[in-house]
């Protein structure tokens, strides 16, 4: 079980991440000018001095910047993430409302983008040079450099509006009363499009990443002993080259979780999503500190434990690992 | 006509070479149960001949004529599909590197069994049942347990067992070896040799030897074919060839290697020690907090000490510590106790003051140059960080290459227009710039070709004769030690097993493991004999 005691380790080790994280992130909202309070008395429309200074007491934010933070950490602990005053809820049921869009929308196109990108990463490595390469290699480039939003916006004018083959927006048709199988298909549909334009992005990369590693790995000893010992391209390729070639990948899919977490508020806003993201932006600029840190939080969480999987993924596929040789 | 037979096999190489074939006239035949050693130096052809008979050359090679046979059939005319058939079931190959030539990821037995899958449909039961009795044959310890063990988890020596093992699977008709002892340390290498004779023997398989050590040739071949240049320059029963060489380039070659027999005792220098190592010790522990490992005793308790204008060898095999040592020597590792002193001063921790009292040429002449910068710069930065104005700088890098042999204006050029011995000069300037008391030369040619380690070793020990150097030589070449060192400390384990004067250590062994090092150097009883 050294695996487990490897990554019980490594996770034992981000706790104090967690916590600089949560932290910081505190102390940099403390430099934004106006507070919740600010934001909920625009929504009244106006109030005087007076109503405004019994709403901070109310919530809190008449204290110092200390003492709220201390607050909020001593709870922390119990798990209680506090109450979020724009929404009238308390913040973990704000964020469990919006996390399915999201945490849906991030698996889907980090698969289409892993799987997508091993396949043509494998297929221009195999043909290193020659035009399947170039291809290749040019349509990653260009999804890369293409920016996301735009990418959105022309995936709904060409397949929403022109072709009408998917939905321009939203997570579910609302108000059709959908249950079921026929749901699950209508949400499917609805995440196509976000998917595609998160994705290809990564995508890029992810193919890039493979090509050169399948390269190299080809270039390797072994691969040598594989062919002396006459064995079939496929074989050689799937057998002995492959499993090698994807750590780069793998490693790849812990860095960027992060990332995608990030990309995931253009993508949602773009196609009206009511994911995370979404709804980090609308927090910043209601400045609901209670719910932004509770984002900041869960998103948090998500990275390590994506990272702490992509551990005992690397440990499983390497052996050298576990035995720190 | 049985066996191999390559006849006037002409490859050429992709246009801009600096010759326009690898091969050209190759001629050579492997009876069955034959070895025939292929010797030669870098360049001169030796691993395209073995990639041409695989059928696994480089791309840009292309085989202009000639004609290469396995048993009367024609190779060369073999479609890939066919060449996949005889791969790995004719025709097996061990490599050089055992580190690199087995997939990191994958078991032993999965790979072994890999052959009878491809190559008799065997399920993978049975498969591994034969892969395990292929082990207990190659006299792996403990079989069934390495079958399920990562290479990484085997030691060299086992790993390139593994690969003979693996190579003889099938009983192939031919064998190709290139260089497969090269990467072993002495021992090793010895039991190598003697398991892949034994198993050739038994299974009467053709070998093609391939090798640029006369030790190793003289331990195994029956016949030798020696190449120069892409080139056969002469080819003919072991014996003959070693005893009685007939073209120059095989005299040379011959001549080049040093003999192990030491030179009479030199009295040089003054005879005052200027480098004293008390009781060095080192420990590899567990570094960070998390990480747990058990700790290694590189140094246990060094004492020893070299005398102005002298050159102390250290020798011992890959693990005894000998590079640690140098590494503390210089410096660039600190000690867990002990003391180093030098012209009769500690060593002072300050790099910068240390840097003038000792210094080191690094054994990869290719990886210890920047690519980058200028030679002449590499060789005068020194001097200049520590203070020296820049034109004396380079006016000393200038006087600096004539004396290693270079001319003085190719300080301009970049490393990747030198060769190997070349870069190795550079080294050695770059480590006088300093003006050390102590030189350090940690393993200086064992990346080099014979020939070229020849120039290498006289141009140490003119430079000796001519600016009194005091040497600390690391190697685990007992043949180089005894050409250059006045005394010798052999090191196992962290520990000096033996020390003393080198023709009295290498002809009266005292220790255990000295007689063990001195029996495995591949060669003596016919180069020496």
């Amino acid at each position: 079980m050294r695996v487990l005691a490897l990554a019980g380790r490594r996770l034992a080790a981000s706790l104090p991440t967690l916590l600089l994280i949560l932290v910081g992130m505190f102390l940099l909202l403390q430099l934004a000018p106006g507070d919740t309070v600010d934001a909920l008395m625009a929504q009244m429309g106006g109030g005087d001095a007076a109503l405004a200074q019994e709403l901070r007491r109310f919530y809190g934010l008449d204290l110092s910047v200390a003492e709220r933070l201390g607050r909020y950490l001593l709870r922390l602990v119990t798990l209680d993430l506090g109450f979020s005053a724009i929404y009238g809820k308390p913040v973990a049921t704000v964020i469990l409302e919006r996390l399915p869009a999201t945490l849906l929308l991030m698996v889907a196109a980090l698969s289409f983008a892993f799987f997508l990108g091993l396949v043509l990463g494998v297929l221009a490595a195999r043909r290193v040079n020659r035009w399947p390469d170039t291809l290749i290699s040019t349509l990653g480039l260009l999804f890369y450099a293409t920016p996301s939003f735009w990418f959105g916006l022309m995936a709904i004018v060409l397949f929403s509006v022109h072709l009408q083959w998917f939905p321009a927006g939203g997570f579910y048709e609302v108000g059709s009363g959908l249950t079921g199988l026929a749901l699950t298909l209508d949400i499917a549909m609805h995440l196509v499009l976000p998917t595609l334009t998160l994705g290809l992005i990564f995508l890029a990369i992810y193919l890039r990443i493979m090509r050169a590693s399948m390269l190299e790995v080809l270039s390797l000893d072994f691969v040598r002993t594989a062919r002396a010992k006459g064995l079939t391209e496929t074989r050689i390729v799937t057998r002995h080259v492959l499993r090698n070639a994807m750590l780069p990948m793998v490693t790849l899919i812990g860095l960027q979780a992060g990332t995608m977490l990030g990309g995931s508020v253009v993508v949602e806003t773009v196609f009206a999503l009511p994911g995370l993201g979404r709804l980090a932006y609308e927090s910043v600029v209601q400045r609901d500190l209670n719910t932004l840190l509770g984002i900041v939080f869960v998103s948090a969480l998500l990275v390590i434990a994506i990272n702490f999987l992509v551990d005992l993924l690397y440990a499983k596929l390497d052996p050298r690992i576990v035995s720190g040789g | 006509m049985t066996g191999l037979r390559i006849d006037n096999l002409a490859i050429r190489l992709p246009k801009g070479g600096d010759r326009t074939h690898a091969l050209s006239g190759i001629t050579l035949a492997v009876a069955p149960g034959e070895i025939l050693c292929v010797v030669g130096e870098s360049g001169s052809g030796k691993s395209v001949t073995a990639s041409a008979v695989m059928g696994l050359l480089a791309p840009g090679l292309m085989v202009e004529q000639g004609s290469v046979t396995l048993n009367g059939q024609d190779l060369l005319a073999l479609t890939p599909e066919q060449w996949r058939t005889t791969r790995g079931e004719r025709i097996a190959m061990v490599f050089q590197e055992p580190m690199t030539a087995l997939n990191p990821l994958m078991t032993v037995g999965r790979q072994l069994a890999e052959m009878w899958i491809v190559h008799r449909g065997l399920s993978r039961r049975d498969a591994l049942a034969r892969a395990e009795a292929a082990l207990t044959e190659v006299q792996l310890p403990d079989p069934a347990g390495a079958l399920n063990a990562f290479p990484h988890e085997l030691s060299g020596g086992q790993r390139q067992r593994v690969m003979i093992a693996m190579a003889l699977a099938l009983e192939p008709e031919l064998l190709i070896c290139d260089e497969p002892t090269t990467a072993l340390d002495v021992t090793t290498q010895a039991q190598v040799l003697t398991l892949i004779r034994d198993l050739q023997r038994r299974h009467n398989t053709a070998v093609m030897f391939i090798t640029h050590d006369f030790g190793v040739v003289a331990e195994i071949a029956d016949r030798v074919a020696v190449m120069q240049l892409g080139r056969l320059v002469e080819e003919g029963p072991a014996a003959q060839v070693l005893k009685a060489p007939q073209h120059p380039y095989t005299q040379a070659l011959l001549a080049a290697v040093p003999p192990l027999n030491a030179p009479a005792a030199r009295l040089a220098g003054s005879g005052e020690p200027v480098l004293e190592l008390d009781g060095l010790t080192k420990t590899y522990a567990s570094r960070g907090i998390f990480r747990r490992r058990k700790p290694v005793r590189a140094l246990d308790g060094i004492s020893a000490t070299l005398r102005r204008g002298t050159t102390l060898g250290i020798v011992g095999e890959s693990g005894s510590g000998k590079s640690t040592l140098a590494r503390c020597v210089v410096g660039l590792m600190g000690l867990d106790g002990g003391a180093i002193r030098i012209a009769g001063r500690p060593l002072p921790p300050d790099r910068q003051k240390a840097a003038h009292l000792a210094q080191m040429v690094f054994q990869d002449p290719y990886a210890s140059l920047n690519p980058r910068r200028s030679v002449g710069a590499q060789v005068a930065q020194g001097p200049i960080a520590a203070g020296t104005p820049r034109d004396a700088a380079w006016a000393e890098a200038r006087r600096l290459f004539s004396l290693v042999g270079l001319d003085p204006d190719s300080v301009r050029r970049y490393p990747h227009e030198f060769s190997g011995g070349q870069r190795q000069r550079i080294g050695i300037a770059r480590a006088l710039a300093m003006k050390p008391e102590v030189l350090v030369a940690d393993e200086p040619v064992s990346a080099l070709d014979v020939s070229v380690q020849a120039q290498v070793l006289a141009l140490l020990r003119e430079l000796q004769a001519q600016l009194g150097l005091s040497i600390l030589f690391i190697t685990h070449d007992l043949r180089v030690a005894a050409q250059l060192c006045d005394e010798v400390v052999v090191m196992q384990n962290g520990r000096v097993a033996e020390a003393g004067p080198v023709a009295e250590v290498f002809t009266n062994p005292r220790h255990a493991y000295t007689q063990s090092l001195l029996a495995a150097v591949p060669g003596r009883a016919v180069l020496e004999g």
